[in-house]
């Protein structure tokens, strides 16, 4: 058995991040990473974009993930096991890993940061409709086989889903040589980046349709083509409207959801993020487990990312050390507008805490309102606010005085 | 010249012409708006991210180490498409350099291990 | 021209269950199948019951090899390491429906089934989340559930393993009569037999056309499923049916033998062309939802993790399982859809003992019995230190949802009839079958194919020909677009 203060599973953005704040905080630290390279989804995000906050300058996947990971492989006081699968995870920390080098492997933490990265969506998920040939796939195994095996998947592509996966790997197509006949996104807006609607798919004069989806697949062995309709409100298909595409190639960008089943029975989930509910210290409801990045809520920049690991990995490390405080906690309920807002406990005291929450659909210059103990605390005016850009607020600890409510006014 | 501002989730349309020397903006709600116009209508560039072939197989990541003429993306793909990479690089390196003539060189983003 | 003793053709469960019977005489075999792996016609897609036997009209073949298969099931299961569960079954009725409940339990009794009729207090017992509708039911408690494919991947392998030869990617052209027997010939070759099974499922009336046969009527039946994720495997613990109608068995659900639960199917009636697509429809997937909520509360349908449809072939009400009066040697197996799968081994025993009492094959004294494959998700901590440290590939997980290692894979890539596609692989280990669907593992599981049989990745194929995954490199034809 071995022992380590903080052991945080999974290597990708969130796990680099947590590891070395709470090696900062003086932790010793074990990342578990399943793969055989540190860095995670952003290893295969060749694109730019990221790291504009974070770092102030516009780096790709691989990049951003190579700053993290040069940093942990040089901390000595951080052991890093790749290719390593975690088994289980027992309620007092002691983890049952699988490598090709030292087999069984199991573990004594005394913190715990998940850091586990989110899954995609499949066809399976949606119940898509018609025969299943090769060509429907994930638009992240798509990206997979393009950006590290140099594979194209098809030729005359349609794209189901307008999220940053999905608007992304239109512009990738594109770039490495296939047609990107159509994205289509179900909703009458999309959860996308504006950025990345206007650079990869006006540029290259892709077409976007809102309020539209598949409604059947058709191909024998490989996809020929898909039929696809215009929504009602009810978001069901008018099928009179149907009409055929032909393409080889149908790339699916449906939604993500945080990969928890490691912990599903044991820490307390949200029905909405599908991730743990935390406090701000990222602290799930299983003391001295902590949750960053993905798992615990999907983020359209990998920047947050970053930021919300380093406070779990510190976080991790204080607890690990004993050094974390606990006091009474107050629950964040978000309401009127606002889908859901993270963390979700508050524990009272000092400091500022960023909440953290998406809106239900588009809001134009609409105040978003904290309060707590019926008063209102912090109150912030937005020019727009979209379900597809995370917001947040910072609120003053100090002026909490019972349970807290997010909110927009009038709506 | 029409187009979207990306400077924040509104998405203003825009509408950019010159009118006697002078660029005038038109749909933006804001400051960060007219300049974004302007700039998309004077000289657009982007970055440039795409995959260069090893000659015995494989692939590596790059970009244009800074952004190039929107009008260029085009031909800086299509010559990225053509060339083929027959030595080792490291994260950083110089893969192609003026691609497209636009001054600009192409640079690995990942390890390259030629075969 | 090789020669055979019996060419079996067609390698769904019947086909294999033939070929395996066979294996267990002197007797040189040869399965014939078109697709790519064995099993990608109905043994694939169909609810994988293993029907106790009370449904079959007494006196019928139906009846009969349902009863003895049902019987024969669980110890052939066990002998191959096939997954397989005896679950019991309900047919649940509202009130009023007594007495439809009667005929089946007097049918039960006809065919020697154990059967009784339960009230509702005594389905709750078994079935704590039944509608409430649902006022009594039939149960039997010898049915189960076995997965369909893996058995006949099974029989396949056991059989290969004792001699047999299983040619996939081969479709039969043409049957001709000889001397000795019949000359089979094939998309790739000619091979003589003295007898020839037609187990060609859908494809049966085809393969009587090229003989020269009889032409049959084949009507086909799609039917649509949800599979949900394993999490909701306490929603039922039985196989729980509705009071069957002129349709069919009706929209069931039930667990399956590797820990997902199943619901459907329907019953579409298709043509010949459209019942060799499979196509899933919303309208069917509709039906299933509607069915599903009149016999189980409580099902979560956002748990779906794949739909599929499968296709039942039938000619008339009965099986036909007779040997050809006008080609003596061809043995006929038509129109065997549901209770196929549990009939299938009783189907293998019987014609397998025509074949060595016509040919006087003698009785092997023993065959090679397949080894049991090493499992990470059914196996103790223990086991999976010790075959971790024995060979380093079962210590890397491959698929993240199942837990299956490389060393799985490779097993299942090097086995007697080997897995050469992403879908093949998947029914033996089930990598890619979980929640994610292979999001995760399926771009490494066509890396380890392309390394095994050196093929570049962009062969790598789905399934059948034509199937490739991902079948260009990057830039291929850039100048072009």
């Amino acid at each position: 058995m071995k022992n380590f203060d903080v052991v945080v599973i999974g290597g990708g953005p969130a796990g680099l991040a947590a590891a070395l704040s709470a090696r900062k905080k003086g932790a010793s630290v074990a990342v578990l990473e399943r793969d055989d390279k540190l860095g995670g989804i952003l290893n295969q995000c060749i694109h730019s974009g990221f790291g504009l906050h974070y770092f102030g300058e516009e780096l790709t996947g691989p990049e951003y993930a190579k700053r993290f990971r040069d940093a942990v492989l040089q901390d000595s006081g951080i052991s890093v096991f790749l290719e390593t699968m975690v088994l289980s995870l027992s309620k007092d920390k002691i983890i049952c890993a699988l490598s090709p080098a030292e087999g069984l492997l199991e573990i004594q933490a005394k913190a715990v940061v998940l850091a586990m990265g989110c899954r995609e969506r499949s066809a399976g998920a949606i119940a898509l409709a018609g025969e299943r040939p090769a060509g429907i796939y994930t638009a992240g195994a798509a990206q997979r086989l393009c950006n590290i095996d140099g594979c194209l998947v098809g030729k005359e592509v349609v794209i189901l889903g307008s999220g940053d996966i999905g608007l992304i790997m239109a512009r990738r197509m594109t770039s490495e040589g296939a047609k990107v006949k159509l994205v289509m996104e179900i909703m009458p807006f999309s959860s996308g980046l504006k950025r990345n609607i206007v650079q990869c798919l006006n540029d290259f004069d892709i077409p976007l349709r809102y309020s539209t989806t598949v409604t059947r697949a058709e191909g024998k062995d490989r996809l020929t083509g898909v039929y696809i309709a215009p929504v009602d409100e009810k978001l069901a298909p008018i099928l009179e409207k149907e009409e055929f595409i032909p393409c080889d190639t149908l790339l699916l960008s449906v939604g993500l959801i945080p990969e928890n089943d490691l912990v599903s029975d044991m820490i307390e989930l949200s029905p909405i993020t599908k991730g743990a509910v935390v406090d701000e210290r990222r602290e799930t409801s299983l003391e001295g487990v902590f949750s960053a990045g993905n798992v615990l809520h999907v983020h359209d920049l990998v920047d947050n990312v970053s930021e919300e690991a380093a406070i779990a990995g510190e976080s991790a490390a204080l607890y690990a050390l004993g050094k974390l405080p606990r006091g009474e906690k107050y629950a964040v309920t978000p309401s009127r507008g606002v889908r859901y807002a993270l963390p979700q406990r508050i524990q009272a005291g000092e400091g500022k805490v960023r909440v953290y929450f998406r809106v239900d659909q588009v809001y134009r210059g609409k105040t978003v309102a904290v309060a707590s103990g019926g008063e209102i605390v912090k109150r912030k005016k937005t020019a727009v606010m979209a379900p597809g850009e995370m917001q947040y607020i910072e609120i003053d600890k100090t002026a909490l005085t019972g349970d807290v409510s997010i909110y927009l006014e009038e709506v | 010249m029409n187009t979207v501002c990306i400077m924040c989730p509104i998405g203003c349309a825009l509408s950019v012409t010159e009118e006697s020397g002078k660029i005038v903006v038109t749909g933006n709600s804001c400051l960060r708006g007219q300049k974004y116009g302007e700039s998309e209508f004077v000289c657009p560039k982007r970055v440039v991210t795409t995959l260069i072939k090893g000659e015995k197989g494989g692939v590596v990541s790059v970009k244009t180490a800074e952004p190039v003429e929107k009008k260029l993306v085009k031909e800086v793909l299509k010559e990225a498409a053509a060339f083929r990479l027959s030595s080792s690089v490291r994260a950083g390196e110089i893969v192609l350099e003026n691609v497209a003539g636009s001054g600009v060189a192409l640079v690995a983003t990942a390890d390259y291990d030629a075969k | 021209m090789t020669s055979f003793d019996v060419i079996v053709i067609g390698g769904g469960v019947v086909g294999t269950a033939v070929l395996k019977s066979l294996a267990s005489y002197e007797a040189k075999t040869l399965l014939l199948e078109k697709a790519s792996d064995l099993s990608m016609g109905s043994s694939r897609a169909n609810s994988g019951i293993v029907h106790a036997g009370y449904d079959a009209e007494p006196g019928t073949k139906k009846a009969y090899f349902n009863v003895l298969g049902a019987k024969m099931l669980p110890a052939l299961a066990e002998e191959l390491h096939v997954p397989y569960r005896k679950t019991g079954s309900l047919v649940a009725a509202k009130g009023g429906g007594e007495a439809g409940l009667e005929v089946l339990l007097d049918r039960a009794k006809k065919n020697g089934v154990r059967a009784e009729i339960l009230s509702r207090e005594k389905i709750l017992e078994l079935e704590p989340k039944i509608s409430p509708e649902i006022q009594s039911a039939l149960y039997a408690p010898d049915a189960g559930v076995v997965s369909p494919y893996k058995l006949t991947i099974a029989q396949g392998d056991f059989a290969v393993l004792n001699g047999a030869t299983v040619k996939l990617n081969e479709k039969v052209e043409g049957i001709e009569r000889a001397e000795t027997g019949f000359i089979v010939k094939t998309s790739k070759g000619e091979y003589a037999a003295k007898a020839v099974v037609n187990a060609a499922g859908a494809g049966a009336k085809r393969i009587n056309e090229a003989i020269g046969e009889m032409s049959v009527e084949q009507v086909y039946a799609a039917g649509d499923y949800y599979i949900l994720d394993s999490k909701q495997s306490g929603v039922v613990n039985t196989v729980v049916f509705p009071l069957p109608d002129e349709k069919g068995k009706g929209i069931l659900v039930a667990p399956t033998a590797d820990g997902n639960v199943i619901l459907g199917p329907t019953s579409r009636r298709v043509s010949e062309a459209q019942a060799e697509r499979n196509a899933v429809t919303r309208e069917g997937l509709a039906l299933v939802r509607e069915g599903v909520n009149r016999l189980i509360s409580g099902v979560r349908i956002g748990d779906a993790i794949r739909v599929y449809a499968g296709t039942r072939t039938s000619v008339g009400s009965d099986f036909i399982i007779e040997e050809s009066k006008s080609f003596p040697g061809y043995f006929m197996l038509l129109g065997i859809c549901s209770p196929g799968l549990t009939s299938s081994p009783a189907i293998g025993e019987y014609v397998a003992e025509w074949a060595a009492k016509k040919f006087a094959f003698k009785k092997k004294e023993k065959t090679v019995p397949l080894p049991k494959k090493f499992k990470l998700s059914a196996c103790s901590i223990e086991e999976a230190r010790e075959k971790a440290k024995e060979d380093p590939a079962f210590g890397r997980i491959v698929c993240r949802c199942e837990k299956v290692t490389e060393g799985e894979i490779l097993s299942a890539i090097h086995s007697p009839v080997p897995a050469c596609t992403v879908d093949a692989v998947k029914r033996r280990v089930r990598a890619g079958m979980g929640r994610c669907q292979g999001g995760f593992c399926m771009p490494r599981v066509m890396e380890i194919l392309s390394r095994e049989l050196h093929l570049p990745l962009t062969a790598i194929r789905k399934g059948d020909e034509g199937s490739e995954i991902a079948p260009y490199e990057v830039k291929d034809g850039y100048e072009e677009l």
